[in-house]
C-alpha cells in the first residue's frame, strides 16, 4: 500500500552504526546468580512488595503488586530466594538508589503455573487490560509508561489508528530491529490483542527504510494473516528523531498532537514493537514481563549483539558476557547516544526500560569548552518541534525561567539535535533539562507554599472565628450578668439587707 | 574511553565556528583577486595590516577581560572582521584609517559588548560607518580603474602611499569618484543615466571593475550557500528587496536612477548580501525574520543610495536592520509542534 507520508521540520541524518549488532541472532544471556529488581521500573507509582526476605519464589511469580492507577506489577524473572528488600543503586543519571527486591537464583529456572489464553476474544477488553497490567507490561521503547493505560480508549475517545512503532531511529540500538526480524508472528499476535482492546481495525507498523530485513519479515508474516487486512507495514525515511511518538504520528498521519494533549485526542494510539510482542506473550502464553532484548554494542564491545536478558541481571555481567575492553567503573551509555545517559556503576541491574548499552561511541562529542553562541540558527533549523533553542539557551542560562517557559521550553523533547549541530559545541539540551528541573522545583515550592498559605489562612480564619465566638459568649455572659444584676438590683430594692458578695464571684 | 559529556547527546556533528569562518574567508578569495586585478595590490597591504591589528587588539582585549586567548584568537572572527573591512575600504586607504577602523571594530563594536556572539552590530560595518562619517575625504578617494589599466600601481608604490601618503608612480590623480558616487552626482546635475554611463568610470552594466568584483563576490556567496555556511533567506530577500524597489522607481522615473542591474552589481551590494547581512551574530535568526531582515537591508540600501546623503547605503542599512533584530525575532517565532490553531 502506498500512503502519503507527512514530515516534520528539522531532524538529522545520522550514521546508524547498526550493522555491528545485527550480525548474530538474538542470544540468551545466561542466568545470573543474583537478580536486583527495582520496584519502580515504570512511570508512575512504585510497586508494593508482596513477598518477604527468605521467601522462595518461582519464575514468573508476582513479587510486587501495582499501587494506584498508574502502576504495574513486578515478577520474579527466575526461581530462587528473596534475599533482600532494600535500597540498591539503580540505573539513573544521578546515580540514585531506590528500593529493590533481590533474588538469589537457584539455577532451576522453574516456572510458576502459567495460564495461556487460547482465544482472547472470550475475555472482555477490561479483562485483557487487567491481564496486561498484571503481567507488568510497560512501554519497552524506553519511556516505561504502563501499557494497559494506553490500551484504554475511555468513553470519550474513538481510536482511528494504532501505530506500532518499529522505527528505532537512534543510532546503535537494534533490539526492535531484531525482534521484528525474528519474532514477527508474536508481534502480529500482539497487534490482534491490542486492536481488540482498543476497538480499532486500522493499524500501521512503521519501520524506517534502513531495516529491510524487518520490513520483509513483517510483510511475510502479514501475508499469512489475511484477516489483518487493515494492518499495513509503512516504510518511512530514516531520519532522527522519527521514532519519537509525536514525530512519528506527524510522519504517518500528517497530524500534530495538540500541546498538552495526548495522541488519543486525535484518535491515535502508539505502542513499541517490543511492547507489542510482550503483550502477545502475556496473553497467549501467560508469561509476565520478566525479560527484554538488550542491545550491547559500541566500539569497545567485541561480541556486539542483542541479548534476551532477565530483569535484574547486573549490567557488568552482560558486558563481560559480550567481552569489552571496559575497565571496572568506566562509564557507559544506557539507551541511545542521542537521548540516553551515562552510567558508571558496575552492579546496576537491567530494567524494563534498558534497551541498549553502548561502550565507546564512534565520532563522539569531545570534551571542549563551548564557544559563545554565534546565533547561527542551526539549532532552530534542526529542531523537530520548531523551537528556538538559542533563545531557550539565553533564557535558561540567565535563569530567566518565565521567559524560557514563554519560548515553549516544555515542548522540548530533548532529542539532542540542537546540541549535535551547534558549531559552538554548547550542550544545549543540558541547559534545557536544568531549566525544566528548576521550573518543576519552583512549581513544587509554589505548591508547598500554597498549601502553607492556605493552612495559615485557615488557621487565621479559625482563630478569628474562635475569637468571635468568644466575644459572642462574653457578650451573652455580660448580657446575662447585666440581666441578673438588674434582677438583683431589683431584688435589692425589694430586699436591701442582702450582702453583695455574689458580684465578685461572677465577674471574671 | 571516558565519556566527555555529562549528558546526552554523546554524538556531535562536524560543524564548528572556526570552520565556518575559514570557509567564509575562502569564499572571499576570488573577489580579492578581482580587486587586485582592477585596483592594484594595495588591498593586500591594507588587509595584512588590518588582520595583524585585529588579532593584536583581540588578544589585548581578551587578556584585559580575563578570557582564554587560544579559543577566541583561533575562532577566526577577528580575521573575518578585518578582511571584510579591508575589502570595504578604498584601495589606497592610509594606514591610520585602517588601524582606526579595526581598533574601533574590535574594541568598541565587539568587546565592549561582550565579544564574540554578543555584539548587536556588525563590527566591520560599525567601523566602516565611523570612518565614513569622520574621514569622508579619505573614504571616498578611490583609484580610477581606467587610469590604473594604463599605469599599473606596483606594490612598493602602494606601500609608499599607504604609509607615507606619497605617490611615486606616474598616476595623475588618485581621487576618482566611485560609480555610485558619479551616478548620484550626475543625476543631481540633471544628467540622464544613459548619458552618465558613457563616462569612463562605468563598464558594461555597472561600474568598471566593480561589476566583476560584485560578480565574484556573488560566486563566493553561492559557495557559502552550497557549503551551508549561510542560508539563502537573507541574501535572496535582500537582492529581491533591492531589485524590486529599484525596478519600480526605474520604470516610473528612469531619469532619476540607475537600472536594477546597476544597483545589484554596484558598490557593496554583493558583499552586503552574502557576507555582511548574513553575519549570524547580528542578523535575525528565525526563518521569517531572516526574510524580513534581508528585505529591509535591500530596501534601505536603495533608499540611502538614491535619496540619502551617501553614495552607498549597505553599511547604514545593515546597521539599522541590526537594531531591529530583537523586534523582528520576537514577532517571527515559528509555530511550535502541536500549537493550538488560533
Amino acid at each position: 500500500m502506498t500512503q502519503k507520508l507527512g514530515s516534520f521540520p528539522g531532524g538529522l541524518k545520522l550514521n546508524g552504526q547498526k550493522k555491528r549488532s545485527t550480525q548474530v541472532a538474538i542470544r540468551k544471556m545466561p542466568l545470573s546468580k543474583k537478580l536486583i529488581l527495582p520496584l519502580q521500573q515504570h512511570i508512575g507509582e512504585a510497586s508494593i512488595p508482596i513477598v518477604s526476605v527468605g521467601d522462595k519464589v518461582l519464575k514468573g511469580q508476582k513479587i510486587a503488586k501495582a499501587e494506584g492507577h498508574v502502576s504495574v506489577a513486578l515478577h520474579a524473572p527466575s526461581s530462587g530466594t528473596i534475599i533482600a528488600i532494600d535500597e540498591q543503586p539503580i540505573p539513573h543519571p544521578s546515580g540514585l538508589s531506590a528500593l529493590c527486591i533481590s533474588i538469589e537464583t537457584d539455577g532451576e529456572d522453574q516456572w510458576i503455573k502459567r495460564q495461556p489464553i487460547k482465544d482472547f476474544t472470550e475475555h472482555t477488553e477490561h479483562e485483557i487490560r487487567q491481564l496486561i497490567r498484571d503481567a507488568g507490561i510497560v512501554g519497552l521503547g524506553g519511556a516505561g509508561f504502563p501499557s494497559f493505560i494506553k490500551l484504554n480508549p475511555g468513553v470519550h475517545h474513538h481510536v482511528e489508528t494504532l501505530i506500532i512503532n518499529g522505527v528505532e531511529c537512534e543510532p546503535y540500538i537494534t533490539c526492535d530491529d531484531m525482534i521484528m526480524r525474528e519474532r514477527a508472528e508474536g508481534i502480529l499476535d500482539g497487534i490482534e490483542i491490542m486492536c481488540y482492546a482498543l476497538h480499532v481495525k486500522n493499524c500501521v507498523i512503521a519501520i524506517e527504510d534502513n531495516k529491510p530485513e524487518a520490513i520483509s519479515a513483517l510483510e511475510l508474516a502479514l501475508g499469512a494473516r489475511p484477516h489483518l487486512k487493515e494492518t499495513n507495514v509503512v516504510v518511512i525515511p530514516t531520519r532522527y528523531p522519527t521514532g519519537s511518538e509525536k514525530q512519528l504520528i506527524q510522519v504517518v498521519t500528517g497530524k500534530q498532537v495538540p500541546t498538552g494533549g495526548l495522541p488519543i485526542d486525535i484518535g491515535i494510539v502508539s505502542h513499541n514493537v517490543g511492547t507489542t510482542y510482550a503483550i502477545a506473550r502475556s496473553i497467549k502464553h501467560g508469561e509476565p514481563l520478566i525479560s527484554r532484548i538488550v542491545t550491547v554494542t559500541g566500539r569497545e564491545v567485541e561480541h556486539a549483539g542483542n541479548f534476551e536478558t532477565l530483569f535484574g541481571t547486573p549490567m557488568h555481567e552482560l558486558l563481560e558476557f559480550c567481552g569489552t575492553k571496559r575497565q571496572p567503573e568506566e562509564p557507559f551509555i544506557l539507551g541511545g547516544p542521542m537521548m540516553g545517559y551515562n552510567l558508571s556503576g558496575d552492579h546496576l541491574p537491567v530494567t524494563k526500560t534498558a534497551n541498549c548499552i553502548i561502550v565507546g561511541v564512534d565520532d563522539g562529542a569531545k570534551a571542549s569548552t563551548p564557544l559563545p553562541c554565534i546565533r547561527c540558527g542551526e539549532c532552530a533549523t534542526a529542531c523537530p518541534v520548531s523551537l528556538l533553542p538559542q533563545q531557550l539557551y539565553w533564557h535558561s542560562r540567565a535563569k530567566d525561567l518565565d521567559k524560557a517557559k514563554e519560548y515553549n521550553l516544555f515542548d522540548c523533547i530533548e532529542c539532542g539535535c540542537c546540541s549535535y549541530v551547534c558549531p559552538s559545541e554548547i550542550p544545549l539540551v543540558h541547559y534545557f533539562r536544568f531549566a525544566k528541573t528548576e521550573i518543576m522545583n519552583q512549581q513544587q515550592e509554589h505548591a508547598k507554599a500554597d498549601i502553607a498559605r492556605i493552612r495559615h489562612e485557615n488557621r487565621l480564619a479559625r482563630l478569628e472565628l474562635e475569637q468571635q465566638e468568644k466575644e459572642l459568649r462574653q457578650q451573652q455572659r455580660k448580657a446575662a450578668l447585666a440581666a441578673t444584676q438588674a434582677a438583683k438590683v431589683k431584688q435589692a430594692a425589694e430586699l436591701p439587707t442582702e450582702p453583695q458578695t455574689t458580684d465578685s464571684q461572677e465577674t471574671q | 574511553m571516558p565519556l566527555s559529556r555529562l549528558s546526552s547527546p554523546f554524538l556531535a556533528g562536524t560543524n564548528r565556528v572556526t570552520l565556518q569562518m575559514l570557509q567564509l574567508l575562502a569564499a572571499l578569495i576570488p573577489a580579492i583577486i578581482a580587486i587586485v586585478y582592477f585596483f592594484g595590490p594595495s588591498v593586500l597591504i591594507t588587509m595584512t595590516l588590518a588582520v595583524v591589528v585585529a588579532l593584536l587588539a583581540e588578544a589585548i582585549l581578551l587578556r584585559l577581560r580575563n578570557r582564554p586567548l587560544k579559543p577566541f584568537l583561533t575562532d577566526g572572527s577577528a580575521v573575518v572582521t578585518a578582511v571584510l573591512l579591508a575589502i570595504a575600504l578604498p584601495p589606497l586607504a592610509p594606514w591610520w584609517l585602517t588601524v582606526t577602523g579595526i581598533l574601533f571594530a574590535i574594541i568598541f563594536a565587539k568587546h565592549l559588548y561582550g565579544g564574540l556572539g554578543y555584539n548587536p552590530f556588525n563590527p566591520a560595518m560599525v567601523a566602516y560607518v565611523l570612518l565614513l562619517i569622520s574621514f569622508p575625504l579619505e573614504m571616498t578617494t578611490w583609484l580610477p580603474v581606467a587610469n590604473l589599466s594604463e599605469h599599473p600601481l606596483d606594490i612598493s608604490s602602494a606601500f609608499q602611499f599607504i604609509f607615507n601618503g606619497q605617490l611615486t608612480s606616474s598616476i595623475d590623480t588618485v581621487s576618482g569618484a566611485t560609480p555610485l558616487d558619479a551616478m548620484k552626482t550626475q543625476i543631481g546635475l540633471h544628467q540622464i543615466p544613459a548619458y552618465i554611463f558613457q563616462q569612463p568610470v562605468f563598464g558594461l552594466w555597472g561600474g568598471k571593475g566593480w561589476e566583476w568584483i560584485n560578480l565574484w563576490l556573488a560566486v563566493g556567496g553561492v559557495f557559502l550557500l552550497y557549503r551551508r555556511v549561510i542560508s539563502w533567506h537573507i541574501p535572496v530577500a535582500m537582492l529581491i528587496g533591492l531589485s524590486t524597489i529599484s525596478l519600480v522607481t526605474w520604470l516610473i522615473a528612469p531619469e532619476l536612477t540607475g537600472s536594477p542591474l546597476f544597483h545589484l552589481i554596484s558598490g557593496g551590494t554583493m558583499l552586503g548580501a552574502f557576507f555582511i547581512a548574513t553575519d549570524p551574530v547580528t542578523a535575525s535568526t528565525t526563518v521569517k525574520g531572516k526574510i524580513v531582515f534581508g528585505a529591509g537591508v535591500g530596501l534601505l540600501t536603495y533608499i540611502i543610495r538614491v535619496w540619502g546623503g551617501y553614495p552607498d547605503g549597505v553599511a547604514f542599512a545593515v546597521l539599522i536592520m541590526n537594531m531591529l533584530v530583537p523586534l523582528i525575532d520576537y514577532y517571527t517565532q515559528p509555530k511550535v509542534y502541536g500549537a493550538v490553531k488560533r
